[in-house]
């Protein structure tokens, strides 16, 4: 894991990495929202209005799971000073953010039509919004951590924050669980599935499209932090003469 | 490594410590973040009629009576333990039927009958094709199958 800590050596992997990732990621997203959308035949209930499933879902993994890459990155560098893990965390936060906003505004948009509601307080939704909000306050410590001089990455107070922040995920997964509630319990579990197969397939492929986007996106966001840093050691360099 | 390992065991139970608190804070909080009451659960809360607070459960099949006035709605609500009449004036939400889970805003009257404000309908964690409706998923086998007439 120390061997990847060098920017440069990171940096070698990861170039090459980030186009493909980017492209086969997008190639995945449309192909799977094309057959969610074309082939996957309407709900019995829903109708169409299940569909916006395909983006809700990547949505919703994406933004929980970029929580639990911020807390893990924010033990690396608490425990480690693992200095990349910090580049790597203040990278996740405002895809995070977004994708977190984007699981919110699919799930109103399909709350109308199905529950009758835009919006109720229930553990789900509640637990989601608290997760944007964390997300937000993240990113406003980061870019402080920034100007006082971290080197592109977080201070150590924002890493904490990030380790506590994600006692939310655990609730926002069992909150259709633990309490009753307007959101329908999990329909994917380790055991299997309560989609049909034909409407199940686009839906992995949009997953894995999203997230193969997602780990794009961070890379080039860790390159422009990186490369900022280059930038800023040189100028402080050429001001010393 | 001393000051590595330090800060890896602080770590570590200042984390076993918060997910402590979290769990105390979680089991206290059972009651109240739950976002509805089943019919027996407001029973054995004896919840005072008037006093506002949702009711959710099943339609009962064969309970749905609409009024000739096609506003006035009675059904009944149950949990399998317990079910409540309830009274509503106005538009269902389309996936609102018999059979289908259910969320009614509102309050007790004192004859028992709750007076429902607002009616949301629970979406299931099925999804399947039309040509299936009728077939039931199966919890233990994760297959769908047809459901025993």
């Amino acid at each position: 894991m120390h061997a990847y800590a060098n920017p440069t050596r990171f940096l070698g992997v990861a170039r090459p990495l980030a186009p493909w990732l980017f492209w086969i990621g997008i190639a995945l997203i449309l192909g799977g929202s094309a057959a969610g959308l074309f082939l996957a035949p309407a709900d019995y209930l829903q109708g169409d209005s299940f569909r916006i499933l395909y983006i809700h879902v990547p949505t919703a993994w994406l933004g929980m799971g970029g929580w639990t890459g911020i807390a893990l990155c924010g033990v690396m560098q608490i425990v480690w000073r693992h200095p990349l893990a910090a580049v790597a965390a203040r990278a996740v936060a405002v895809p995070g953010a977004l994708f977190t906003a984007l699981c919110l505004a699919t799930g109103s948009i399909w709350g109308r039509p199905t529950w009758g509601t835009w919006w109720q307080w229930d553990g789900r939704m509640t637990s989601m919004l608290v997760l944007l909000f964390l997300y937000l306050g993240y990113i406003a410590l980061a870019s402080a951590s920034a100007k006082s001089g971290e080197q592109g990455g977080v201070s150590r107070v924002t890493a904490i924050y990030g380790i506590v922040g994600a006692i939310n995920i655990p609730i926002i997964k069992g909150s259709v669980v633990w309490w009753n509630s307007l959101h329908q319990a999990p329909s994917i579990g380790f055991s299997g599935s309560s989609i049909a197969p034909s409407m199940l397939w686009p839906l992995g492929l949009t997953v894995t499209g999203f997230t193969l986007w997602f780990m794009a996106i961070v890379i080039l966001q860790m390159r422009a932090i990186l490369a900022n840093n280059r930038i800023e050691a040189r100028l402080r360099r050429m001001a010393r003469g | 490594m001393k000051g590595k390992h330090q800060r890896l065991i602080l770590v570590s139970v200042a984390i076993v410590a918060l997910i402590g608190a979290v769990l105390l804070a979680m089991s206290a909080l059972k009651d109240q973040a739950a976002y509805f009451y089943t019919p027996s659960e407001a029973r054995a809360k004896a919840v005072a009629p008037g006093t506002a607070f949702r009711l959710g459960g099943m339609v009962v099949k064969g309970s749905v009576k609409r009024a000739s006035d096609g506003i006035n709605i009675r059904f009944e609500v149950s949990d399998g333990k317990g079910s409540l009449p309830v009274a509503y004036a106005g538009v269902t939400p389309d996936l609102f039927r018999e059979g289908s889970g259910v969320v009614a805003d509102g309050a007790l009257r004192p004859d028992g009958t709750f007076e429902a404000t607002e009616i949301l309908a629970k979406h299931d964690e099925n999804y399947m094709p039309r040509e299936l409706e009728g077939m039931k998923y199966d919890e233990e086998t994760h297959k769908i199958e047809q459901k025993p007439q």
